[in-house]
């Protein structure tokens, strides 16, 4: 059975992420990044930075809440039982520091079947408060047994 | 440049991530709804596997975080928390960083593909 692609192309509301030093920490922290320019706003300074810099994968979180509407989309459509996440890619721009703020638009890149199965491609695209691209994300969700 | 990172994620490792990164799906940080679903145990982020690769790369460039411009991966065993992940990777003739992350036998993370700012 060929799966529902009717929801490619399909684009959702901005999400507002306001980026905090301390969050920066928790997340630096838990995936063990121990670079200062991650903690320390004089040492991020001193390295280039407007403040404290977020490590690049960072960009988890401030873009989840941008695709969590696409993934969960009824139009989308897609079966949750059988979902794993199959890939990832990100391409960064501009750095994201502590006091940015980041808005990230989410779509539906892709709805297509291959091998008995479905894959479901987002993408999101992330600006800091000047307009500049930060960080572009493929989110690559697949369905087993479509 | 020959990239390797080893990191053995604590029992906890998942606690600490979902909360870093907001994903609290129970898979991560409920053993017993894990093993109900069919899983050996509570399994990690593939996330947080895949920025295991990123801290690879760009402690692999001396590491300033601006380093790494791009970094695709692909999912595929699941990470288990307790076990050493090993990270490796080496450039090929464009100048892209070919990697992966095994545990053990188990590779959790294939056809990782890096690029790298020149200095």
């Amino acid at each position: 059975m060929p799966v529902n692609d009717a929801a490619k192309g399909k684009t959702y509301p901005p999400f507002e992420y306001e980026v905090g030093k301390e969050k920066i920490k928790e997340y630096a922290w838990a995936v063990g990044e121990d670079n200062p320019v991650h903690f320390d706003r004089e040492q991020a300074r001193a390295a280039g930075f407007r403040d404290v810099v977020a490590p690049p994968m960072f960009a988890v979180v401030y873009s989840w809440g941008a695709l969590g509407p696409a993934v969960l989309d009824p139009e989308v459509g897609m079966n949750f039982a059988m979902m794993v996440h199959g890939g990832q890619e990100f391409v960064w721009g501009e750095p994201v520091c502590a006091g940015d703020t980041i808005s990230t638009e989410g779509s539906v890149k892709d709805i297509y079947e291959r091998g008995g199965m479905g894959f479901y491609v987002f993408e999101t695209a992330s600006r800091n408060q000047d307009g500049q691209e930060v960080v572009r994300g493929t989110w690559t969700n697949i369905v087993r047994g479509v | 440049m020959d990239i390797e990172l080893k990191v053995t994620p604590d029992k906890y490792l998942p606690h600490r991530y979902a909360g870093a990164s907001g994903d609290f799906n129970p898979i991560h940080i409920d053993r017993e709804f894990a093993q109900q679903v069919g899983l050996p145990t509570n399994i990690l982020h593939g996330l947080y596997s895949m920025a295991q690769v990123a801290r690879a790369c760009t402690q692999a460039a001396g590491g300033d975080p601006r380093s790494l411009r791009r970094l695709s991966v692909q999912f595929r065993g699941m990470g288990l928390p307790e076990q050493e992940i090993v990270v490796t990777g080496s450039e090929n003739e464009q100048g892209v960083l070919a990697l992966e992350a095994v545990q053990g036998d188990n590779r959790i993370i294939k056809n990782a593909e890096a690029e790298l700012a020149t200095a």
